[in-house]
C-alpha cells in the first residue's frame, strides 16, 4: 500500500458505540493510502475538530449508526469554520436518521448542514474512497 | 562509615538527610531556613553544622552530596501547544512531570500581547509544542518566530511536530536563542510522549537554571543539584512502585503532598479501566502523573482553598467547630508560620487538609461518565482509573506532623456519593514520617535498590 500523503479524521459521532463499521472504514481508508486518524466511538464534534487541527487533516469522515446523526451533526460545519478549517471536507454516512425516510431528503438536509458528501446505509467503503480521492484531486 | 548526604533546597527550608549506605539507615536529618537571597550556602551550613553535631561521635565520611531544589520560586515554566485539550495539555503534563511550576499554558497562534504577558511572568524555561508529527506546522512556526522576536534570554525546549523542526531551528539560530530540540510530546493524536521532554528540561535545569538562580556556588561543595524537588518526589514514587531488577516495588501508588501553598498529587500506574465495557476517551495519561493545585494550600493558599471548596464542604469535615470558617482561613493566610496551639486549631487544620485532599484527588483521577444510548447505558472514562491502587502515601507538613494523617487521607478515597471519580477504594495508608521522599528520589538516581529498601523501612503504615 502506497501512502497518498492525505490525512483524514475518522470517528463515530455522539453517544454511539458501534465499533465494527469504524474498524472496517479505518482498514479500507488505510489500505487506500490515507493517513487515518481514528478517534473511535462516542466522539463529540469537538474531538473531530481538535484532531483535524492538530494533524492538519484534509477531511473529516463522520459515521453514525444509531439514528441520531442529524442531531449529533448539527452545527459541525460552523464549528469547523470557527476553528479555521474552512477548506476541510466533511463526509457523513450510516443510519443517519430513524424511521423509513427517503434518502434523497435526508441527503438534502445534511448538504444544507454543510456536509460535502452524504452516504446511505450499506454503502461500500470504496465508494467513499473514490469520491474522496476525486474531491482531493489525487485521482 | 561511608555515608551520602542528600540536600533539598526548599522554598522555605533547606533540608539535609544523611544516609548510612552500609546499614541502609538514616543517621541524621536537619533543617534550616533557605537563604537564596544572599548566599544559599549560609542556610546549608546552618543545617550542616547540626548534622555534624549529631554525628560528632561517629566517623562519618560523606562520599557523595546530592541535591534537589525548589528554592527561588522553583522551576518556573510556560507550556505552549496548539489545541488546549491536546498538545497544550501534553506540554503542560510534560512540564509538571519535570517538576515545574506552571505559570501559564498557551494555545493556538500567539499574539504580541501574549508575548508581553509571558515576558512579565519571567519564566525559566518555555516548552514549545504544537501539531502531531506530520500534522500542523504553521502554528508552532508562527509561535517560534514570535518568541524569537519578543522573548530574550529564556531557554526554549522544542517538543512539537518534527516536520517543523528545521524551520524552527533556522529561526532560533538567526536570533541566537538558546534552545534544545526533543521528541514531540504528542507524536500521534492522543498519544502522550512526555519522557524525552522531561529529560531535556532537567538537562537545562542543571546547566542553566541552577546558575541563574544564584545557586552555582553550592556546586563547589556538593556534587550537583540534579533536579527540581517535585521531580525527585516523582522519581522516588516511581522507583518505590515499580521496583528494580533486584528489589521488588510495592505496586501502583498515589503520593499526596499538602503544603502551605499547593497540594501535589503523584500517581504511578497505567490507569486502565478496571471495569468491563468502559471506553477510554481523550489524551493518553502519563504513567507517572503529577498534578499541582495552586489554589489548595494550608497557609499561603488558605483563602483560595476556602473559595474553591466553599464553607459547606469544609464544614462537612468539622461540623462542630467554633471558628468562622472564612475568617479562620483569612487569619491562617496572613500568618503563614502559624502552628496549631490547641486541639480545636489542630482539628481545623485537619479539616482544611481533608478538603484539599478531596478536591486535589477529584482533579487528579479519571472521571467515569455514563452515556445513555439506544442500546442502554454505556460508560466512557477520561483520565486514570485508580480504583484498585493499593497504597496511598502522605507527605508534607500537615500529613507528617498531624496525629491523624489517615483521617486526612481518607478524604481522598473512593466515595459512593461521588462515584464518578475513580479514586482508590480501600488503599493502605503510608506516611513519610521522616520526610525522606525527595531525598530518596535523589538517592534512587544512583542507588535505586538502596532507596527502595530505605523507603520500605521508613515510609510506614498508620
Amino acid at each position: 500500500m502506497e501512502k497518498n500523503g492525505k490525512t483524514i479524521v475518522l470517528g463515530v459521532i455522539g453517544s454511539d458505540c458501534h465499533a465494527v463499521g469504524n474498524k472496517i472504514l479505518d482498514y479500507a481508508f488505510t489500505q487506500a493510502g490515507f493517513n487515518v486518524i481514528n478517534i473511535g466511538v462516542l466522539s463529540p464534534q469537538e474531538d473531530f475538530i481538535n484532531a483535524a487541527v492538530e494533524t492538519n487533516a484534509d477531511a473529516i469522515i463522520v459515521s453514525s449508526l444509531y439514528g441520531h446523526g442529524e442531531i449529533d451533526c448539527r452545527g459541525m460545519k460552523e464549528k469547523c469554520l470557527e476553528a479555521g478549517l474552512e477548506d476541510i471536507l466533511l463526509y457523513v454516512g450510516g443510519n443517519l436518521v430513524v424511521g423509513k425516510q427517503d434518502f434523497a431528503d435526508v441527503k438534502k438536509r445534511f448538504i444544507a448542514m454543510g456536509f460535502d458528501r452524504v452516504y446511505p446505509p450499506g454503502t461500500d467503503p470504496q465508494v467513499g474512497i473514490k469520491d474522496l480521492k476525486h474531491d482531493l484531486g489525487i485521482e | 562509615m561511608e555515608a551520602i548526604l542528600l540536600i533539598d533546597f526548599g522554598s522555605t527550608y533547606t533540608k539535609l538527610t544523611a544516609v548510612d549506605m552500609e546499614n541502609e539507615e538514616i543517621i541524621a536529618t536537619a533543617k534550616a531556613l533557605t537563604t537564596v537571597d544572599k548566599d544559599i550556602m549560609i542556610g546549608f551550613n546552618n543545617a550542616y553544622s547540626e548534622i555534624e553535631e549529631i554525628l560528632k561521635d561517629k566517623q562519618v565520611n560523606f562520599i557523595e552530596k546530592l541535591a534537589c531544589s525548589s528554592a527561588a520560586g522553583g522551576l518556573r515554566m510556560i507550556a505552549i501547544g496548539l489545541v488546549p485539550e491536546l498538545t497544550a495539555e501534553a506540554a503542560k503534563r510534560a512540564a509538571l512531570g519535570a517538576g515545574a511550576r506552571i505559570l501559564g499554558v498557551y494555545s493556538y497562534e500567539l499574539s504580541r500581547r501574549e508575548m508581553g504577558e509571558i515576558n512579565s511572568k519571567k519564566p525559566d524555561i518555555i516548552l514549545l509544542a504544537g501539531g502531531t508529527d506530520g500534522g500542523n506546522k504553521d502554528c508552532i512556526i508562527h509561535n517560534a518566530k514570535l518568541i524569537a522576536e519578543n522573548i530574550k534570554g529564556v531557554p526554549i525546549v522544542v517538543a512539537g511536530n518534527k516536520n517543523a523542526v528545521d524551520d524552527i531551528e533556522d529561526i532560533f539560530k538567526s536570533e541566537n536563542i538558546y534552545y534544545k530540540v526533543t521528541d514531540n510530546v504528542m507524536p500521534k493524536l492522543n498519544m502522550l510522549n512526555v519522557e524525552p521532554a522531561r529529560e531535556v528540561i532537567r538537562e537545562i535545569f542543571m546547566e542553566k537554571i541552577v546558575e541563574a538562580k544564584g545557586m552555582k556556588n553550592a556546586e563547589n561543595f556538593i556534587n550537583g543539584i540534579l533536579m527540581p524537588t517535585p521531580a525527585a518526589v516523582l522519581k522516588a514514587a516511581r522507583v518505590f512502585a515499580d521496583g528494580t531488577d533486584k528489589e521488588e516495588g510495592i505496586g501502583d501508588l498515589i503520593v499526596i503532598d499538602i503544603g502551605g501553598a499547593t497540594t501535589d498529587v503523584h500517581s504511578i500506574g497505567d490507569g486502565e479501566p478496571t471495569k468491563p465495557g468502559v471506553t477510554i476517551r481523550g489524551l493518553q495519561e502519563p504513567y507517572a502523573k503529577r498534578t499541582v493545585e495552586g489554589d489548595l494550600g494550608m497557609r499561603v493558599s488558605a483563602i483560595s482553598l476556602w473559595e474553591s471548596a466553599g464553607t459547606r464542604r469544609i464544614r462537612k469535615f468539622i461540623p462542630d467547630t467554633k471558628f468562622d470558617i472564612e475568617n479562620r482561613c483569612r487569619i491562617l493566610q496572613s500568618n503563614v508560620d502559624m502552628l496549631p496551639q490547641n486541639e480545636e486549631e489542630e482539628e481545623f487544620d485537619e479539616a482544611l487538609g481533608m478538603a484539599a485532599t478531596e478536591i486535589a484527588m477529584e482533579r487528579h483521577v479519571g472521571v467515569l461518565e455514563s452515556v445513555y444510548t439506544p442500546m442502554g447505558v454505556i460508560y466512557s472514562q477520561v483520565g486514570k482509573d485508580l480504583l484498585n491502587v493499593r497504597h496511598i502515601i502522605g507527605t508534607g507538613g500537615i500529613l507528617v506532623h498531624s496525629r491523624h494523617p489517615k483521617k486526612i487521607l481518607k478524604a481522598g478515597f473512593y466515595n459512593n456519593e461521588t462515584s464518578e471519580y475513580l479514586k482508590p477504594i480501600n488503599p493502605e495508608v503510608l506516611i513519610d514520617k521522616s520526610y525522606i521522599m525527595s531525598a530518596m528520589g535523589l538517592l534512587a538516581e544512583k542507588y535505586p535498590d538502596t532507596a527502595i529498601r530505605i523507603m520500605k523501612k521508613y515510609i510506614v503504615k498508620v
